[in-house]
């Protein structure tokens, strides 16, 4: 590691939210006048990691130290006066205003009469956008500028505000391949003039560029710390989703019928950007049975290609057989109706209705079928829940009580007794153990072998080596919206899998 | 929700030993609120007037209190799916122009040269379709286009109080009992007649509080409702028909308005134009008072009934006290705040006692956890 000089490291850094550890004794290292770049699949605690270096959360325990002195952030104004700034990924700026309003706002100056002193602030803004090379007139409003524009003037704002530590989250999600690269420039002007820039993405070739260093996060902890130049894509994938222990997930043999649900060409393209697809031209089967493990990162489509079977984007192009019949191609209802059913990433946003109960969650999708003579028969709909609750091992003093009285396994397994009750024939199960213990973990891995010896499709999501590995019974890769390889179960190892997915 | 499901909460909450006795009464006396506050109002407004708790009295104040709470149901419906809607007091004006003008002259047939009469019954239920229409219009904006449903039912607020304007230039159409020679007489049955001494809009508005509390709490449709209130992305993955649960809660309320203002023009035996303004309000003020979130979800019909019956009765006694119409109003509005204080309370205690459940449920299953290890 070259000896570049430590401008702020967090000392012990733990941070609890309810049911989870989100940083577990982190200690991160910035250098000065570098690009540091930290990555780590969803839930890592990248997010959190930055929200509080720049004070928008406290930390639960461990302390930031900033040019050698113990600092403490109470909000994000204080770590603004010590020169932290935030860009986020959505970039928070006001659309409907002007660049120079933009960069100004909340500290306007002020002339002798307590005005807007526009001409100064002109003035600013102007020298600030120039040092970034960008001509922009100030007086543009900000929606009419190209996101990678906007990328700039939160630049601006930023050092408008004096900031040497500059903490960039996921800056290229929305950036054409042009726009990555002035962008990369604009960078590595800031870097000349002596900025720190903390750099978030998941775009790990990108990252291979621009960056110096790289932090590694996984389930809370940093797992590898290094200076950038020795490394590759792969080794970086590897440590990002951890190698294959000995494992207490035992496969469990089970015989693989013929094809269930075929995928012919589906296609997403990118909301903004030509020529560019979120799922791109993907062709795939599924048998009877049979556990497909889809394996890739973050950003390589593999949320979308799930969202696009269940039929959450009607504008996706291509086809779908179940049983060798072309699905119709309606929205999510009738998918559900023809034997599909999502179990989504997201458990709080997608998954659940936080106001109900434990109960008319579990029943949500299937309470038509309880309806007869007029009424939801309450009893039958009882029995079906109490035979989930035994199933599938759900730990719930009372089934009325409110859903968010259930640990994170449970729920999640609330969530897959929903989508069983609707009798599906294919189970799409999008990153089902994300940010749940490691016992509700192996319930869940018993619960999906079961359920693929008694005939179920199951698709499955996982950037998690050790998961995939262990309880597929064939994988494909996908990276960039492309699926770029499929292994067997017999032939597939460690190393190849991170290979295919580092193309 | 159910008074069942309370009951079995409650039951669940006794169960866990952790709970303190205070926090259950508490939860009990948030929970029965607007219960609680309707019977200190009366026991309050009988010790001040000797007329208040007389059983004509009753009848009068509930015969008042029904017209609110028929528009309270519908409203309910709304806003558990998390919408709001702002045209059911011009839809009141709308149905009762409308219902008025076919009684008063009929429908006209300029090139025909005739008017056509149509039967009492037939001009209810044309009234009553008509804001299931206007209803599902405002459905249609907000699930098809896009529009927000408070602009959406703006808009519809000022159309249909436009157009129960034109429909007489401004005027009133009095005298809606009918003519016999015409076969169109009875309309005045609804607002005035009487079944084993009880108003008929008593009776209605007892059938459709049963009917609604019935769809609400027996129907997939009523809980799809809650779950597109609680988490509309979530209700969609479910295979919830988002937009048509949506729409049909705003044809309800539609439809429900349009029984309001039946009610009320066959009480006056006339139709006025600026029938039913700001009403709108009423029912909203009904609906949060009777502990439904305005964030969708969370409420229950019950409630809204409870909520129309204690500004029903609140105003009426302060009426029979003498008490200036100006500080009707600031009470009411007080009472109105302090109902939504109540709520967010309310909220914050059930949070709390879920989360201290749910870090009950993973400290035991820590604890089996370890057993299994050693």
């Amino acid at each position: 590691m070259n000896n570049k000089e430590i401008i702020l490291e967090t000392h012990e850094l733990s941070k609890v939210f309810p049911g989870t550890i989100a940083l577990d004794h982190v200690n991160f290292k910035v250098y000065r006048g570098a690009v540091n770049a930290l990555v780590g699949e969803n839930g890592a605690g990248k997010s959190t990691l930055m929200n509080i270096l720049a004070g928008i959360l406290q930390p639960s325990g461990g302390h930031i130290v900033l040019n050698g002195k113990r600092v403490e952030f109470k909000s994000p104004v204080e770590a603004l006066r010590n020169g932290i700034g935030i860009i986020h990924q959505e970039l928070n700026l006001f659309p409907n205003m002007s660049v120079v309003d933009n960069i100004f706002v909340g500290r306007e100056l002020r002339d002798a009469l307590g005005n807007v002193d526009y001409p100064k602030e002109e003035g600013i803004a102007h020298s600030v956008l120039q040092r970034l090379g960008e001509n922009i007139d100030p007086k543009t409003l900000v929606e009419d500028l190209r996101v990678g524009q906007q990328q700039i003037v939160a630049i601006a704002k930023a050092l408008a505000q004096d900031v040497r530590i500059l903490i960039m989250d996921e800056p290229t999600s929305a950036l054409s391949i042009k726009e990555v690269k002035e962008l990369f420039n604009t960078i590595r002007e800031l870097i000349n003039e002596g900025v720190t820039v903390i750099y978030i993405s998941h775009k790990l070739d990108e990252i291979l560029q621009i960056a110096e260093y790289l932090t590694i996060l996984r389930d809370g902890k940093i797992v590898a710390h290094t200076a950038i130049d020795s490394i590759d894509v792969s080794w970086i994938i590897e440590k990002m989703v951890g190698s294959k222990k000995e494992s207490f997930y035992v496969h469990k043999e089970h015989s693989v019928g013929s094809p269930i649900l075929e995928v012919r060409n589906l296609s997403l393209r990118h909301p903004t950007l030509e020529n560019r697809y979120l799922v791109d031209h993907v062709t795939f089967e599924l048998n009877w049975g049979e556990i497909l493990g889809i394996f890739g990162l973050m950003g390589s489509g593999r949320t979308e290609l799930l969202e696009c079977i269940i039929g959450r984007h009607p504008e996706a192009l291509g086809e779908i057989l179940l049983e060798g019949k072309k699905l119709s191609p309606g929205g999510i209802k009738g998918k559900i109706a023809e034997g599909l059913f999502l179990i989504p990433e997201d458990r709080q946003r997608d998954g659940l209705v936080q106001s109900l109960s434990t109960a008319k969650n579990m029943t949500l999708a299937s309470v038509k079928s309880y309806f007869k003579n007029l009424v939801i028969d309450s009893t039958k709909e009882f029995q079906s829940i109490q035979r989930m609750i035994k199933e599938l091992s759900i730990v719930v003093k009372d089934p009325h009580q409110s859903i968010l009285s259930l640990s994170g396994g449970n729920q999640q397994k609330v969530i897959v007794a929903k989508g069983l009750l609707t009798s599906p024939k294919v189970l799409l199960m999008d990153e089902p153990t994300r940010g749940i213990d490691v016992n509700a973990k192996r319930d869940i891995f018993n619960i999906m072998l079961q359920l693929a010896s008694q005939g179920y499709g199951i698709i499955f999501v996982s950037s998690e080596l050790e998961e995939i590995l262990s309880l597929s019974d064939r994988i494909l890769v996908m990276c960039k919206g492309k699926i770029v390889q499929q292994f067997s179960r017999s032939n597939v190892t460690e190393e190849a899998l991170i290979a295919a997915a580092s193309v | 929700m159910l008074s069942k499901d309370r009951s079995v909460q409650e039951k669940a909450s006794q169960k866990s030993s952790y709970s303190p006795m205070s926090r259950l009464l508490l939860l009990f006396l948030f929970r029965f609120r607007t219960l609680i506050v309707l019977f200190l109002l009366i026991i309050i407004f009988s010790y001040l007037s000797p007329v208040y708790l007389t059983s004509e009295n009753l009848i009068i104040m509930s015969k008042h209190v029904a017209i609110n709470a028929i528009m309270a149901i519908g409203m309910t419906f709304v806003i558990l799916g998390a919408g709001i809607d702002l045209s059911v007091g011009s839809i009141v004006g709308l149905a009762a122009m409308i219902a008025g003008g076919m009684i008063a002259q009929g429908v006209v047939l300029k090139f025909l040269g005739v008017a056509i009469f149509f039967r009492a019954y037939v001009v209810i239920l044309f009234g009553l379709i008509l804001g299931a229409l206007v209803g599902l219009f405002n459905g249609l904006l907000i699930t098809r286009l896009n529009v927000t449903p408070f602009i959406a039912t703006l808009g519809t607020l000022y159309m249909a109080r436009g157009f129960a304007q034109l429909r007489s230039d401004g005027n009133t159409f009095p005298n809606l009992s009918g003519n016999p020679l015409l076969n169109n007489t009875g309309f005045e049955l609804l607002g005035s007649g009487r079944l084993v001494g009880i108003p008929i809009s008593i009776w209605i508005m007892i059938l459709f509080s049963i009917l609604a509390v019935y769809i609400t709490n027996k129907t997939p449709f009523g809980r799809h409702v809650y779950a597109i209130g609680g988490n509309e992305r979530a209700a969609e993955l479910s295979g919830i028909p988002v937009k048509t649960v949506k729409t049909i809660t705003y044809v309800i309320s539609g439809f429900c308005a349009a029984m309001a203002g039946l009610i009320i023009a066959s009480e006056l035996q006339a139709a006025h134009p600026a029938t039913g303004t700001t009403y709108e309000l009423n029912a909203i003020a009904a609906v949060v008072l009777g502990g439904t979130s305005l964030s969708g979800g969370r409420g229950s019909i019950t409630g809204s009934i409870l909520g129309a019956f204690v500004i029903g009765f609140l105003s009426d006694g302060l009426v029979i006290l003498g008490v200036s119409s100006f500080w009707q109003t600031v009470i009411k509005g007080a009472v109105i705040v302090v109902a939504v204080v109540l709520d967010e309370f309310q909220q914050r205690l059930q949070r709390h006692q879920a989360l201290q459940l749910m870090e009950e449920s993973i400290r035991k299953e820590e604890k089996q956890a370890k057993q299994e290890t050693e």
